[in-house]
């Protein structure tokens, strides 16, 4: 029921995913003028890429995941509520995975192929974004959770979220890499899920503290 | 000894004499550590470029030895909500950022002769990185909240967050690319450095974390102060 609630609320306030995808086509857009169109660095550059901007569209819509709730006063009623808190900000968190992580997991690879990158890549880079956009929704959301009722939150969730990003980024990448190479690729995906589901069963658990602190 | 100091009265008067005599105790054994450093042997391989190692190496050891500690005040704050924690907690913060740009600094000093570089992305080099970035984002969370209370409790949780993510982010940069050379103090088979040089490190790391204890006391004695001045200007206001 509460992912239900959560899942309407995103799909219909806020444009849902398409404005995380415009984000991320937009980012995506700026490399090539950034570095240069020539085909081989792009190709070079094309799955970490992806997976840059990827981290940072997940970022986008994550300012508003609690302070909505928190200002209309729902994020009250919710920790009043019969539910405890942590299986709320669990809901918040799946919901905006389902509704940023998975579309833009889905147009990953279309970016990387448009930078350049091997299509044979593609499978593996949907699938590193998939299970990273877990990791992404809630770390994201310890973020997003702790700068409530704050001044400047926006700012202030990359600043102390991105640093969280780097394991994600280094194992996503990582595989993706070691897949185009015919390496041993299992390693990054592993270590990637590992990462992915510590953040779904410790996160809720913070995000709730910081939700308790900023209502009390 | 730790529960005796919770009452902030009994702190204010045991850091009256512990935080100069730490600092003391600091300039004294720097002064023992610089002196047995400039008398020490130049190096056969890295010739005089070995002196940045006395400055670098302690520092790199304090920027976790201080996350370390914001992250035990941190969790005695959280628990227990104990205001001094809380003080204790926001005042190692910028200790730490400063330690860990000072061993940024000097290792990019000292890597320049050394490694013909001032930046590698190595990965010793992106976790201390990381570290500074959490130490920032820590004071910026503290500096956002204007409740003092209730960016304290913020600040603690990041803390933790931190202190749980920090051995990721270091063994997951060390799988993706590592050209530091590895530990040579604390391994299997003992130090693999020479007394002459064994000595003045660890002396200066003894500096050092005297210089930490004698400005966190400092900084935590100034944070109860501020405190109590800001409850008597609310009193006199009433």
């Amino acid at each position: 029921m509460l992912l239900g609630r959560e899942l309407a609320l995103s799909w219909g306030r806020g444009g849902g995913p398409l404005l995380a995808l415009a984000f991320y086509a937009a980012t995506a857009t700026l490399l090539p003028l950034a570095t240069g169109p020539e085909p081989a660095r792009l190709a070079a550059l094309a799955p970490g890429s992806a997976w840059l901007a990827l981290a940072l569209a997940s970022l986008l819509s994550l300012e508003r995941l609690f302070e909505r709730d928190f200002e209309d006063g729902a994020l009250d009623l919710l920790a009043l509520g019969p539910a405890p808190l942590e299986l709320a900000a669990l809901a918040k968190c799946l919901a905006h995975w389902i509704t940023a992580g998975a579309p833009l997991a889905l147009a990953a690879p279309i970016v990387a192929i448009a930078l350049g990158a091997s299509p044979t890549l593609a499978p593996m880079i949907a699938l590193t974004a998939l299970i990273g956009g877990i990791s992404f929704s809630f770390c994201g959301g310890v973020g997003a959770a702790l700068s409530l009722g704050s001044r400047r939150g926006g700012v202030l969730i990359a600043v102390i979220v991105l640093p969280l990003f780097a394991p994600p980024v280094i194992f996503g990448a990582g595989a993706i890499d070691a897949y185009g190479a015919g390496l041993d690729w299992k390693t990054g995906l592993m270590l990637l899920s590992a990462f992915s589901l510590a953040c779904l069963g410790l996160g809720p658990f913070a995000m709730a503290a910081a939700c308790r602190n900023a209502l009390s | 000894m730790i529960a005796a100091l919770a009452n902030p009265r009994a702190f204010i008067r045991f850091s009256q004499w512990a935080a100069p005599l730490l600092g003391a105790v600091a300039a004294v054994l720097g002064a023992i550590g610089l002196w047995l450093d400039f008398t020490a042997p130049p190096d056969y391989q890295q010739g005089y470029t070995i002196h940045v190692m006395f400055i670098h190496v302690p520092a790199a050891w304090m920027s976790t030895f201080v996350y370390a500690c914001l992250g035990g005040a941190s969790f005695i704050g959280l628990v227990f909500r104990h205001a001094l924690a809380d003080a204790a907690a926001r005042a190692a913060a910028p200790l730490g950022a400063a330690f860990t740009l000072l061993a940024l600094v000097t290792g990019s000093l000292w890597g320049r002769p050394m490694w013909g570089t001032w930046w590698v992305w190595d990965a010793r080099l992106t976790s201390v990185l990381v570290l500074f970035l959490l130490y920032l984002g820590y004071m910026a969370l503290d500096a956002a909240i204007d409740d003092e209370a209730k960016a304290a409790r913020a600040c603690s949780i990041l803390a933790l967050v931190g202190l749980i993510n920090l051995p990721i982010v270091h063994y997951s940069v060390v799988w993706w690319n590592t050209l530091h050379q590895g530990p040579s103090v604390f391994r299997a088979g003992g130090p693999a450095m020479p007394p002459i040089y064994l000595a003045p490190l660890l002396t200066m790391v003894l500096a050092y974390t005297a210089a930490f204890g004698a400005l966190w006391l400092v900084r935590i004695r100034s944070e109860v102060w501020r405190r109590r001045a800001g409850a008597l200007a609310l009193r006199a206001a009433d």
